[in-house]
């Protein structure tokens, strides 16, 4: 063909197609679907952080105008209505299982945060509804409640289960503690340091959202919900919820508006809406509002962790040792159990030759909203922990921190590499980054500029970070053995109709990611469908063979790969159809985007006539191979993969107010292949405005008596752009060497490579005061506090 | 938002009449605190009179040595109007950083007097330049209008229509923003005018914006940043919260007010 297109294959900075319809306002999200004869709920939540509920009175609400029902918690009990499940078990040191206690959907007998749902109230207008929830009287005894990680261990905290005792979820450790112990005792040096990682509030722009429909003829439910993996929703809470056969359960995710793992998580609300529309046998809506959700979306990070580094005389790692408590808030959310152990404590080796690594975790209970994975999910977390140690270690033994980073890498040639905890990191090249980004940060420059600074009464400070991480979860075996209780595959469906036009089936689920766009680059790369002509179906689980959804930065290195072989039979196939076509043998027929050839010849067919021979077959051969051409694949990924790189931060301080502006942001990553170019370095950017966020801006903050004082964006810090700078991004790609596509996935890096060097910047800025640590958020009190404390010292 | 009965009166004669028939009634010009309020049921008047539609309270005029603010005069108008920008720039570039884009042109001076937010901007620009509230009924000087957090003189039922603001020879603005609202956490507003040299903190004070008479003491015997460098307002007067500690505060007040006497010149 001589005509010539736009290229659109991998590599193509192609415009995001979804993003005409989000743009002008045309998306739809759940509350966007009005069901007919729908009614709407409103959730009557806890406004105590622990208390016994000791009579609920509805009789007066009941009698509201509009009021449909209204259910508490003992009569879902009373229709054995299960608990809210966790979807990942964790097994103590001495190998016994977690305490994992009992999470009604509707509180019975007891709440144990603020928001805890206590009732529901279904009338035909939200506004009635609301109405109605403030005229039941719900007599509480306020009990003693616990929200400080480290509180909840003390001897004689308030207990927030019976069924964990001391508030103790787990116990759990990973790597040799023997060996850990001989290194240290054979270190020159032991480096320690203490350290919070801050509860966040992931916030996502559209709050959750949740529709049960029931059809009383069909027996059929329908949800409606913000989730990032409908069919673990349909699964969760059909199987261990609400008892509801899959046949009989359809789960709709349509366009979601950002998740950061929030929306992972099977929530209470959408079982009590699908099972309340059972019950009213009308369609119930639910919208969470905004501040409702600071109270009742999964909340992320919250670890108090002890760290010793063991270097030998030249500065080479000799052992590390973590010891970390982690918030899991008041009940197990769905994948909370996992985030602070396989996500977090494998991580631990970061991009360094560690030889010994022993970490132990504790999780506890607290009267707090539960908490679980937000982007980067323990990855963040632990490569906050170890880039913050390096930095400190560097300092303390006297080493610049690049040269005592570099000294420790892990190097190219060592890979495949194998971590003392668990994971083998396939490909990297981290000496490359690093020097990509030195050189774009201007790093040898940098003295310059803060003497430039220092002139004008700021201080300026460098940060560098250097991380590997390990996303595009998950080999479903490897998972099982650790405590899953899901498999990590995922699906996909590539079906070319008759005239060569290609609907992907997904498993996938975008809510921000671009999909629509990124997976259409695939199709068009690999069958020669312009991007226009392929539509990508996701979120419904009626439409979409069972798939895991979106999390861990896996759609494109797990889910991808499934469309990849899915393509792959397509082209099989459609070489098998050619070859009668052309009367050539099969063996000879080649493909290339688009065109299937005999081999050697110029006797060619388009994809488009093997699409219409496979479905209007007169000249077929069907004794041999069946009509039509769609395939399925359900690709199992064999390891993690392992995206990694190095950024850098320069930050400016006032001494005066303490604000602390971040003047410059490099990241050089290493994604893998780069199907999108503009669509990764939006990930990137993204990511690394949450990273920035958390490290100067944003702390979900209890206080003793459990609660939330930053419970609305008035006292919660949600970065905006102003507080953003314009973050330089770059890749450098070693290919992912065990999925076909070599790609690594940049959901999260950025929010996991950042914070780090945000902070190692701001400590560096206070060099001149002798700061070791500063904790995050950086906020401006804290940095004043810390100059205040030492012009009161100089003094 | 709980009902309510809502009015659009065209004057403000009307405005008052349905105001004083129900003392239950609210007035609302932007709505920049009390929908918030409402949407969040924290507040439940019987009627909402929507002052929007009265011409006569819009629009910005210079008379002599006074500039005559409508009250329903938005945000962005105080900032753009190129009588504010010649008379005191100082009040156009503080209008400029309120809120947002949205928030300028939905919000007005009137409604921001009226309410006397503490960490409002309004408060503290019209009490350091003296201006004079004028309602339905009487002229107010800013000394007896502000009275305390959320709390005016006026009456149930009384409406700001005009600030009548002197033209002072200098003033300037800073204010530290609240990192997570971005309201004033400290602010100060100084002004060099014919009646002397005022001070006025706003975001910081326990009980709303207040006159910091040892700065304006210092400023009227010498103009200058240095002048207010050592003077510190007592903590135990401010406010505190996880954002800003009394202590905090208590510094930043003397670090804006020496920007806000580098801004003025």
């Amino acid at each position: 063909m001589n005509v010539v297109t736009p290229f659109e294959g991998i590599g193509a900075s192609l415009r995001r197609k979804e993003d005409f319809r989000f743009l002008q306002g045309r998306g739809q999200y759940v509350d966007d679907i009005n069901r007919p004869g729908q009614t709407h709920a409103v959730m009557l939540r806890s406004p105590h952080a622990h208390a016994t509920i000791d009579r609920i009175d509805t009789a007066a609400a009941r009698a509201m105008p509009g009021v449909k029902a209204i259910f508490v918690g003992e009569d879902m009990a009373a229709e054995a209505i299960g608990g809210i499940p966790c979807g990942w078990q964790i097994h103590n040191k001495d190998g016994s299982p977690m305490a994992e206690p009992m999470h009604p959907a509707l509180a019975l007998g007891k709440v144990r945060h603020v928001g805890d749902p206590v009732a529901v109230v279904i009338a035909e207008t939200k506004a009635q509804a609301r109405d109605a929830a403030e005229a039941i009287l719900v007599a509480y005894t306020p009990l003693p409640a616990v929200s400080g990680t480290e509180a909840a261990l003390k001897p004689g905290a308030p207990q927030v289960h019976e069924a964990a005792a001391g508030n103790l979820c787990y116990d759990w450790h990973i790597g040799d503690k023997a060996a850990q112990e001989a290194a240290f005792a054979r270190a020159a040096r032991v480096v320690k340091f203490e350290t919070t990682n801050n509860r966040l509030v992931p916030n996502a722009m559209e709050p959750r959202a949740a529709i049960g429909d029931f059809d009383a003829f069909s027996g059929d439910y329908t949800l409606y919900t913000t989730s990032q993996n409908p069919h673990v929703i349909r699964l969760l809470m059909g199987a261990f919820v609400l008892h509801i056969p899959e046949s009989k359960l359809r789960v709709v995710a349509p366009d979601v508006g950002g998740g950061f793992g929030s929306k992972i998580y099977h929530y209470a609300e959408e079982a009590i809406v699908t099972w309340a529309a059972g019950k009213v046998k009308r369609p119930i809506k639910w919208t969470c509002e905004r501040s409702e959700s600071f109270m009742s979306d999964a909340h992320g990070r919250d670890h108090v962790s002890t760290a010793e580094l063991a270097l030998d005389a030249e500065g080479k790692i000799l052992g590390l040792k973590v010891h970390t408590l982690a918030n899991m808030g008041a009940y197990l959310s769905t994948f909370a159990p996992c985030v602070p152990t396989y996500l977090y404590a494998t991580l631990l080796s970061g991009v360094y030759a560690t030889p010994v690594i022993y970490a132990e975790v504790k999780a506890v209970f607290t009267n707090t909203v539960p908490v679980d994975a937000y982007r980067g999910a323990g990855r963040p977390e632990a490569t906050y922990l170890l880039e913050r140690l390096m930095d400190v270690a560097a300092a303390e033994a006297g080493l610049d921190k690049v040269e005592f980073r570099r000294r420790n890498f892990i190097r190219p040639d060592q890979f495949p590499y194998q971590t003392p905890v668990a994971l083998q990191y396939d490909s990297g090249d981290y000496h490359a980054t690093l020097a990509m980004a030195l050189e774009a940060a201007d790093w040898a420059g940098f003295e310059g500029r803060r003497a430039a600074a220092k002139a004008q009464g700021r201080l300026r400070g460098i940060g560098i970070s250097t991380y590997v991480e390990a996303c595009g979860i998950a080999p479903s075996a490897v998972v099982g053995s650790l405590g899953a209780r899901a498999g990590l595959y995922e699906v996909g469906t590539i079906r070319v109709h008759p005239t060569g036009s290609v609907t992907v089936l997904t498993g996938a689920h975008s809510h921000g990611q671009g999909h629509e766009t990124t997976f259409a680059q695939l199709v068009a790369d690999k069958l020669g469908v312009p991007t226009a002509n392929v539509d990508i179906v996701h979120g419904d689980t009626a439409k979409v063979p069972f798939g895991m959804g979106t999390y861990g930065s896996r759609s494109l290195a797990v889910g991808g790969s499934a469309m990849d072989k899915a393509m792959d039979k397509i082209i099989a196939k459609g070489k098998r159809i050619a070859a009668h076509l052309m009367e050539a043998s099969v063996e000879d027929v080649e493909f290339e985007r688009g065109t299937f050839r005999v081999a050697g010849t110029d006797r060619t067919k388009s994809l488009t006539d093997i699409s219409l021979a496979a479905y209007v077959p007169h000249n077929y051969p069907i004794d041999e191979i069946e009509p039509g051409l769609e395939e399925t694949a359900f690709y199992d990924p064999k390891n993690f993969t392992y995206p990694g790189g190095c950024h850098i931060c320069e930050v400016e301080i006032d001494p005066d107010t303490g604000r602390t502006t971040v003047v410059n942001f490099t990241a050089v990553d290493d994604v893998g292949r780069v199907i999108n170019p503009m669509i990764v370095e939006g990930q990137v950017q993204g990511g690394i405005a949450q990273g920035i966020g958390q490290a100067l801006l944003e702390a979900a903050v209890y206080d003793a008596s459990g609660q939330l004082l930053s419970g609305s964006f008035m006292d919660y810090t949600m970065p905006r752009a102003g507080d953003l700078p314009d973050v330089g991004v770059a890749t450098h790609t070693t290919l992912c060497t065990h999925n076909p596509l070599g790609v690594k996935g940049c959901g999260e890096v950025g929010a996991i490579g950042s914070p780090p060097a945000v902070m190692n910047a701001v400590v560096d800025a206070l060099r001149d005061y002798g700061v070791r640590h500063v904790e995050m958020p950086a906020t401006p009190q804290k940095i004043w506090g810390i100059v205040n404390a030492h012009r009161i010292a100089a003094e | 938002m709980y009902d309510f009965a809502y009015h659009k009166p065209a004057s403000v004669a009307d405005a008052v009449k349905i105001l004083a028939a129900d003392p239950e009634a609210r007035p609302i010009s932007g709505g920049m605190t009390l929908l918030p309020a409402l949407k969040l049921r924290l507040n439940r008047p019987s009627a909402v009179v929507d002052l929007s539609g009265i011409a006569e309270l819009r629009g910005v005029t210079r008379k002599g040595d006074t500039l005559v603010i409508g009250a329903l005069t938005k945000h962005y108008e105080v900032a753009t109007s190129a009588e504010v920008k010649a008379a005191i720039p100082a009040l156009a570039a503080m209008a400029h950083t309120i809120g947002d884009t949205q928030v300028r042109n939905r919000g007005t001076m009137g409604g921001s007097v009226a309410n006397n937010d503490p960490s409002a901007d309004y408060p503290a620009a019209l009490l350091a330049l003296g201006a004079t509230i004028e309602t339905d009924k009487r002229q107010l000087p800013a000394d007896e209008f502000f009275n305390g957090m959320f709390t005016t003189a006026l009456e149930v039922g009384e409406l700001v229509t005009a600030i009548h603001i002197p033209i002072p020879e200098k003033a300037g603005y800073a204010k530290m923003r609240n990192p997570a609202s971005r309201y004033a956490m400290a602010g100060v507003f100084v002004a060099k005018t014919a009646a002397g040299v005022r001070v006025a903190v706003n975001g910081a004070g326990a009980n709303g914006v207040f006159r910091e008479k040892a700065m304006e003491a210092a400023l009227a015997a010498n103009w200058s940043a240095d002048a207010v460098a050592g003077i510190k307002v007592d903590p135990s007067l401010l406010n505190g919260d996880i954002h800003g500690s009394a202590e905090y505060r208590a510094h930043l007040v003397t670090v804006m007010a020496k920007r806000a006497v580098v801004d003025a010149g």
